[in-house]
């Protein structure tokens, strides 16, 4: 229950921040990524502030033996820089690019009923389902 | 530069913030957010706390957004074939990437992971030129 309770408190705070942020806008996350336009450096401020508080997170947890109410825990293991990585992150750089939806804000903006947002977030659970179809295991 | 918003922007990013560190120290889990969707739709033991957050995730969305007086604008910027496109690339993407934004781009760098510092900077470079070629090259939207 602990566990349960954790992380909708977890994913409470990633939402309201997703929306305080202005980040559930596409056009607020493309002002970003076209340098040559009206640009808008809101996302850069967003990703500072969100990685100077995980960092003092992260820290915390270097001095403790296990999370709170898990008895390890479960960091992401490989180092390597692989083919799947940069082909990976190249593919999801050219829909991000070409819609300024990542999954996050895909989801949060679900809330605000655009059938836009909706086709996005279903293509978008297809392509991870799809993954798991057809995709390199 | 009008439309930048550095207080809301940092306070928004701090609570995201707190959202990983609060996953990390009470679960020992990475919020990363393509993560958490891709292990919802596979089988195993760890679906339960994987709907909560993204539950919670929408319920956060949901009360900040609706609470406004006057819900923020909400803009997409193509039609929808180029969303479905989009949408197809970012979630089979994310997943051969093993990350995402978040993930990658925030838990990833915050924790000094060099594999997500060499992803982070493939996706915002390729987002980049993605972007530049549509505005400026082939002259689309904006």
């Amino acid at each position: 229950m602990r566990t349960l309770i954790t992380a909708t408190v977890s994913g409470i705070l990633f939402g309201a921040g997703l929306a305080l942020s202005g980040m559930m806008n596409p056009a607020k996350v493309i002002g970003f990524l076209d340098l040559f336009g009206d640009w808008d450096p809101s996302l850069a401020f967003v990703m500072a502030g969100a990685m100077i508080v995980a960092m003092i997170g992260y820290r915390i947890g270097r001095h403790r033996s296990q999370p709170a109410f898990d008895s390890t825990f479960h960091l992401p293991t490989r180092t390597a820089i692989d083919r799947p990585l940069i082909l990976g992150a190249v593919l999801f750089g050219l829909g991000w690019g070409i819609a300024g939806l990542c999954p996050g804000p895909a989801i949060a903006a679900l809330v605000t009923g655009s059938t836009d947002i909706l086709i996005f977030t279903a293509a978008m659970i297809l392509g991870i389902v799809g993954f798991r179809v057809i995709g390199p295991h | 530069m009008e439309n930048f918003t550095p207080v809301t922007a940092l306070a928004g990013g701090a609570l995201i913030g707190l959202s990983a560190a609060v996953l990390y120290l009470g679960l020992g889990r990475v919020a990363g957010i393509s993560g958490i969707l891709g292990g919802l739709f596979a089988k195993g033991p760890e679906r339960g706390f994987r709907l909560c957050f993204i539950l919670g995730l929408i319920g956060g969305a949901a009360a900040l957004y609706w609470g406004y007086q006057q819900p923020p604008a909400v803009v997409t910027q193509v039609s929808w074939p180029w969303l479905i496109i989009a949408g197809l690339l970012v979630g089979y993407g994310t997943r051969l990437g093993s990350g995402c934004t978040s993930g990658h781009g925030v838990c990833g760098l915050a924790r000094g992971s060099f594999r997500s510092l060499i992803a982070t900077g493939t996706f915002f470079a390729i987002a980049l030129i993605t972007v530049y070629m549509m505005r400026h090259v082939l002259g689309w939207g904006g």
